[in-house]
């Protein structure tokens, strides 16, 4: 049963499948949590190898930004044992209605001015290229600084509640430091899995990672990764989108309405 | 000279390789894992933690040594936390090898803050 949750949520990651844990099967928070760790280090790692691969993640604006993320990751992780869980469910609800309302617009090319040398994008060597229909396409990153401290939340959002927080990071490379879409989804693809493995320890060592639940979830989300990826492919993705949305919405409500109510 | 590309491309074979150990290994744990416990029901509704025995990389090596379904699953989880940590430390070698010491400590810097996570904190 969890597996086939897990299959169902690979397009949209730990955000989706703890909700539909805690709502639709009656799982405590703790090992959904647990359970939707594992499975986003596995769906991070696996998707990354090919985006790395073609040249679309930077590594290096990765590694520098891994730095606030697994910082904010260990610091969620430490404060999690202290916080009700009521209050998780509500912080886990606003994320999945923020998820649903972050801009998402691929609007490539807004970034082809010339690298200004002086910031410190630059001096730090991030500039960089990507593949582009016609050759690689250069572009700058600005407002590093502004970066970081986002993802430090999007960190210590990960560490809390067990999600890659993927729209937070994309929300700080898109917008804060202007990367390219594709850049900003690869990168943050790229990040997930450290960010995830930084409270995973952590959260192992306290029991919330149950195997009877951890498998099915990961190896369902591992599966339905690889058929949604074909799925996106040949259906028409705009209308699984809208639908996906309004999914996500009412996971979002729910967990925010039973987090008040005390129910979880 | 040892490029982005050729690093990058290491890189993401390690991750895949990684993964595919490690949901391999999930998948031979969960068959054994179905076999024993398929009849029953497993219910997660209510948080006790689970038994000290899986919580430990020692722990879980001594369940798998004798051949529990769970503590061969946990190992995989574990080998799945590690992919990452891999890549990370794979990662402060390419940059060392490229000269690159600013992003050489910054990778380190990544390695040591995962590391401070998977220590024993008792």
């Amino acid at each position: 049963m969890a597996g086939f949750v897990g299959s169902l949520t690979g397009l949209g990651g730990g955000v989706v499948i703890i909700p539909l844990l805690t709502i639709a099967f009656g799982v405590d928070i703790r090992y959904a949590i647990g359970a939707s760790l594992v499975s986003v280090i596995a769906t991070s790692s696996g998707a990354a190898s090919a985006y790395v691969r073609e040249g679309y993640s930077n590594v290096r604006v990765g590694m520098l930004l891994e730095i606030a993320t697994s910082a904010g990751a260990l610091a969620g992780a430490a404060i999690a044992a202290h916080v009700p869980t009521s209050a998780l469910a509500i912080l886990l609800g606003v994320v999945l209605l923020f998820s649903v309302f972050a801009p998402a617009h691929p609007d490539d090319g807004k970034n082809s001015a010339p690298a200004d040398t002086d910031s410190l994008g630059a001096k730090l060597l991030l500039n960089s290229e990507y593949p582009g229909p016609n050759g690689n396409i250069s572009y700058s990153v600005k407002r590093v600084p502004l970066g970081f401290g986002i993802m430090g939340v999007a960190g210590m959002l990960s560490g809390l509640l067990g999600i890659g927080s993927g729209a937070v990071k994309v929300l700080a490379m898109d917008l804060a430091m202007g990367l390219p879409f594709k850049v900003s989804t690869t990168t943050s693809n790229f990040m997930i899995g450290v960010t995830a493995a930084a409270s995973a320890g952590i959260y192992l060592q306290r029991g919330y990672i149950a195997p009877g639940l951890a498998m099915p979830v990961t190896l369902g989300v591992v599966a339905g990764s690889l058929a949604g990826a074909r799925l996106l492919a040949t259906a028409p993705s705009h209308h699984l989108r809208t639908l996906f949305k309004a999914v996500i919405l009412a996971l979002g409500v729910e967990m925010i309405y039973n987090g008040w109510a005390g129910r979880i | 000279m040892y490029s982005d590309q050729k690093m990058e491309a290491e890189m993401g074979l390690l991750l895949r390789a990684g993964v595919v150990v490690a949901c391999t290994l999930m998948l031979a744990g969960g068959v054994l894992y179905m076999l024993r416990y398929g009849g029953e029901r497993e219910s997660f509704a209510i948080f006790h933690g689970e038994p000290a025995s899986i919580e430990s990389v020692r722990g879980i090596w001594r369940e798998v040594r004798a051949g529990s379904a769970r503590g061969i699953i946990q190992l995989s989880v574990l080998i799945m936390i590690a992919t990452p940590v891999m890549r990370v430390a794979f990662a402060v070698y390419g940059f060392a090898r490229q000269r690159h010491w600013l992003f050489t400590a910054v990778s380190l810097t990544v390695l040591g803050l995962l590391a401070f996570g998977l220590l024993e904190h008792a």
